[in-house]
């Protein structure tokens, strides 16, 4: 168990030896269980005791010094604040990051359960059975090529010299079933479903197996799909992660480093339809992630990023809040340069506003596609340009009738997308990564396998 | 300062023997030991230094040849006598097997050291300190400041990885190696009204100190300031079919992914490569040969033992369009009976090792560049391929990250926003030409166990025909 105050003694009385007066530390460690099967035997059992250890040093003109470590012993940490001290003669001076002026702000509380890991074989057996149980739902799910069911129980903990000291506890667990099935004279196909917990007892691994097996079936009876433009449907995780590879927009590092669409100037600008809320919410109760403080013990909270279609704030750092003359608003990495993103993203529409065409109904579409998930992120997404290419799992809407698209990609610029955005159809829906309901947006480039 | 060797012999020795004692049919432990350090420069600051030290140790236990060898695995930050004992014990409970309960399996002890990194102990003084390492870094951003135009941002990035590794297993296995890989990196956004364009190289290298001493900054930024002004203003390809003409060194992404994953015995012992009953059998065009190979001096993917102590070959994937070999590790020799290759890789201590690619291209064919691109009246040119990745049904799906339309049998317009999707399958067939310039490059490849140093590569091939997704 990480000791914030032991930390703090430690780290206080190397410091005042090195003659570092600035300093500050994060901290984490935790312990991990992971299973895999394969077709009714364990494939792969897997633990982890991890530790790591960052601290920063500032010379007294400024400048600031990293070094990391997996050490987290005495040794380790004089070791790691040597590093730093090392490092700071090459710390930038034109744009040094400093401490978090609200690093002593009262946090807001965040009650969370910690508990206590599960023995392995137990994660195995539930396992076993879910792939079992997936496997005879229907003749042509052969196997479950990639699953997994873990627990975690991690803490972190931040502290520094202002007398900052954070800490926070947590466990999780996720199950995730992908199958794949086959038919003779058909390509294979393959689908699939995640869960997340705080642990694995409270997983709804039947919900898992429903859908994995769901999604899996509706995509063997397979088409491919014509070229050509159509309007289109975003499931909930689909718009979320693709909201997400551009967070660059309302990202203040990106903005400072020329890398972001929005520049200094674009608050207030008209980001997106009128009828669009989107605020970032690490404190969710739906978030399983959630922490209490950010990289620089900032608090962390909600933050609305686009009010009725217009650019509302930016995500802060210190050094960058510093920038705009803003607070930092807890969305901070830590480092010589701070990183900065978003936790949570929540997606609704704008209160007392119409959430676009109300008529607008996927289980009623004819010729629109249902784009169910989004692949290839990191290759498909030019962020700094805006465009996509990205090939996706879905459906093609014949009257009603959902017919599994063969293979296509979906090309198009976020900020056309945000501006043609047709309705938020239904409620806001939780999904891993945040809430969203799912999303219709007009005419966008759809290529088939021909 | 060596910190991983044979003083560890007995405390190992002890950890194996309790492990056999245990029952277990295997026991191996992977020690590491890393001293890493990255800088970042952007325009002429250098704003971000990063070193990172640490160590780890992953213990692995098979058990079990009836059942197809199960495995338990688990990774701790703790080298102490103690941490180690307690991994193993977790491990070796996670196939219900429990140290001081004896079956009288033994252990004769771990063979000499075989110590492939005594002649490297200077390597990571040998490389460049910070200083140099920023010095080097900002004559990159002032030369694509000096070349480019248009531009709005310009970075460059280094990064240093040293390992120390030592490798024991029961079966006698005792390795020690040093490894050091380095990777360079420069890029930069253009905008000029709403025109935009980002472009960025990397480049990598293995066990070569003076690595990035010797770079040509001035080359590099002009490669890229080029293709950075070509691809401001280029127009989105539209969608369709077409032939298409990779080119080499990166272009060698597409075998990777589309067809390198899938002879991995990783996915033979998954069921998820459809060529795992096609050995001997046609599964390509036959004017490809692939090879994978670990050997080549300084490529990113080369390494003179692999993560579990076993000597890396030069392997023939396809030959001719028939497939003679598969990529196995320990683990895939056990359970599917392809004999070891060198290819069991990890990331670090926390992963288990896998089978994984080393440099993997295809190999030249006669033709030249010229020759394959005047064979296409209409079709596509992928000058430098983006990343991309391969699903668990075959699937693929490439960016390109500079494309030119190929219009009656030579280059025309330059295009952007093209993705090509397919499968292995489907595709492998349609390689209808090999160019006579084989050159590789440097990449990471992210799978089962870490992201690792490969290396891909081809000459320019022609595909008969590919989707390519635009708008």
């Amino acid at each position: 168990m990480l000791n914030p105050q032991q930390l703090h003694d430690q780290l206080s009385t190397l410091a005042k030896q090195e003659g570092i007066n600035q300093w500050d530390l994060g901290a984490a460690s935790g312990t991990d269980l992971s299973v895999q099967v394969d077709r009714g035997e364990p494939k792969q059992l897997k633990g982890a005791q991890r530790s790591a250890v960052t601290v920063r040093a500032w010379t007294s003109d400024g400048r600031v010094g990293i070094t990391s470590s997996t050490d987290l012993s005495i040794e380790g940490l004089a070791q790691a604040l040597k590093g730093a001290k090392e490092a700071s003669v090459f710390g930038d001076l034109e744009e040094p990051p400093g401490l978090s002026c609200r690093s002593l702000e009262p946090l807001i509380p965040l009650e969370r359960p910690r508990l206590a890991l599960q023995p392995i074989q137990n994660l195995l057996k539930t396992l076993l059975d879910a792939e079992r149980q997936l496997l005879d739902l229907h003749p042509a799910i052969n196997t479950v090529p990639y699953n997994g069911l873990s627990e975690r129980n991690g803490e972190s903990v931040y502290i520094n010299s202002l007398g900052s000291q954070r800490h926070h506890l947590s466990s999780s667990s996720a199950c995730y079933l992908y199958a794949r099935a086959e038919q003779d004279g058909r390509k294979p196909r393959s689908a699939g479903a995640v869960r997340l917990a705080y642990g694995s007892e409270q997983l709804d691994v039947q919900a898992c197996i429903k859908e994995a097996a769901e999604l899996t079936i509706s995509h063997l009876d397979y088409s491919a799909i014509d070229t050509g433009y159509y309007n289109c449907v975003f499931s909930p995780e689909a718009f979320l992660d693709l909201i997400g590879a551009f967070s660059n927009i309302f990202n203040a590092r990106s903005v400072l480093d020329g890398l972001s669409l929005s520049n200094r100037d674009s608050l207030g600008s008209t980001l997106a339809v009128p009828f669009l809320n989107l605020w970032d919410d690490p404190l969710h109760k739906s978030n399983l992630g959630a922490s209490a403080f950010d990289g620089e013990g900032t608090p962390t909270a909600p933050l609305t990023l686009i009010e009725a279609g217009n650019l509302a704030h930016f995500l802060h750092s210190e050094g960058t809040a510093r920038q705009f003359g803003v607070a930092p608003t807890g969305h901070a990495g830590m480092g010589s340069k701070v990183s900065v993103g978003p936790d949570w993203f929540v997606v609704a529409p704008t209160p007392g506003v119409a959430a676009g065409d109300a008529q607008l109904n996927r289980h009623k579409a004819d010729g629109v596609v249902w784009i169910d998930s989004l692949s290839a992120l990191h290759a498909g997404v030019k962020a700094s340009q805006g465009s996509f290419s990205l090939p996706f799992d879905g459906w093609l809407i014949k009257n009603g009738e959902r017919i599994s698209i063969e293979a296509a990609t979906v090309a198009g610029d976020i900020r056309k997308v945000l501006k043609t955005i047709l309705a938020l159809e239904g409620e806001p829906l939780v999904t891993p990564g945040g809430m969203c309901p799912y999303v219709w947006v007009e005419g966008l480039s759809i290529t088939g396998e021909t | 300062m060596s910190f991983l060797d044979s003083q560890w012999q007995g405390r190992l020795e002890l950890l194996l023997a309790a492990g056999r004692a245990a029952g277990a049919d295997l026991v191996e432990i992977f020690l590491e030991r890393f001293d890493r350090l990255s800088v970042l420069a952007e325009q002429e600051r250098v704003t971000s230094v990063n070193p990172s030290l640490g160590c780890g140790a992953g213990i692995r236990v098979f058990h079990g040849a009836a059942d197809g060898f199960r495995d338990g695995f688990v990774s701790t930050t703790n080298l102490s006598d103690e941490g180690l004992m307690q991994a193993l014990d977790q491990a070796l409970g996670m196939l219900n097997l429990q140290r001081g309960i004896s079956n009288g399996h033994s252990f004769a002890g771990l063979n000499p050291l075989s110590n492939y990194g005594s002649s490297k102990q200077n390597w990571l003084t040998q490389c460049p300190g910070v200083q140099t390492s920023a010095d080097r870094l900002l004559e990159g951003t002032a030369k694509l400041e000096q070349h480019g135009k248009h531009l709005q941002a310009r970075r460059g990035s280094y990064s240093r990885d040293w390992q120390e590794m030592l490798v024991a297993a029961s079966d006698g296995t005792f390795s020690r190696d040093l490894r050091l890989h380095q990777t360079l990196g420069l890029s930069v956004l253009a905008a000029d009204g709403e025109h935009r364009s980002s472009v960025a190289r990397r480049f990598g290298s293995s066990d070569n100190p003076r690595d990035l001493i010797d770079w040509d900054a001035d080359a590099a930024a002009r490669d890229i300031s080029a293709s950075s002004a070509t691809m401001l203003y280029a127009d989105y390809i539209e969608a369709g079919s077409y032939p298409v003409v990779l080119a080499n060194r990166f272009g060698g992404v597409i075998f990777h992914e589309a067809c390198g994953h899938l002879l991995e015995t990783t996915q033979v012992e998954r069921g998820t490569t459809p060529f795992a009953d096609k050995m001997g059998e046609l599964i390509a065009h036959e004017s490809v040969t692939a090879i994978d190979e670990g050997l080549s001096p300084q490529s990113f993917g080369s390494l003179a033992v692999d993560d579990e102590g076993f000597e890396p070959q030069r392997t023939t994937l396809i030959e001719n369009g028939i497939l003679k070999a598969f990529l196995s590790d320990r683990a895939g020799e056990l359970r599917t009976g392809h004999a070891r290759t060198g290819s069991g890789r990890r990331q670090g201590h926390s992963y288990a090792a896998a089978s994984r690619m080393r440099n993997t291209f295809i190999a030249a064919g006669p033709h030249s560049p010229a020759d394959l691109i005047s064979s296409i009246d209409r079709g596509l040119y992928c000058k430098v391929m983006g990343g991309g990745s391969v699903g668990p049904t075959g699937q693929f799906n490439f960016s390109v990250e500079e494309g030119y339309l190929i219009e009656n049998g030579a280059l025309g317009k330059p295009v952007k926003g093209a993705t090509l999707i397919g499968d292995a399958e489907t595709v492998m067939p349609r390689i209808s030409m090999c160019g006579n310039d084989l050159d590789l490059a440097a990449g990471f490849c992210g799978s089962v166990s870490g992201s690792i140093y490969v290396t891909v590569g081809q000459p320019h091939i022609k595909v008969d025909s590919i989707t390519v997704g635009g708008r």
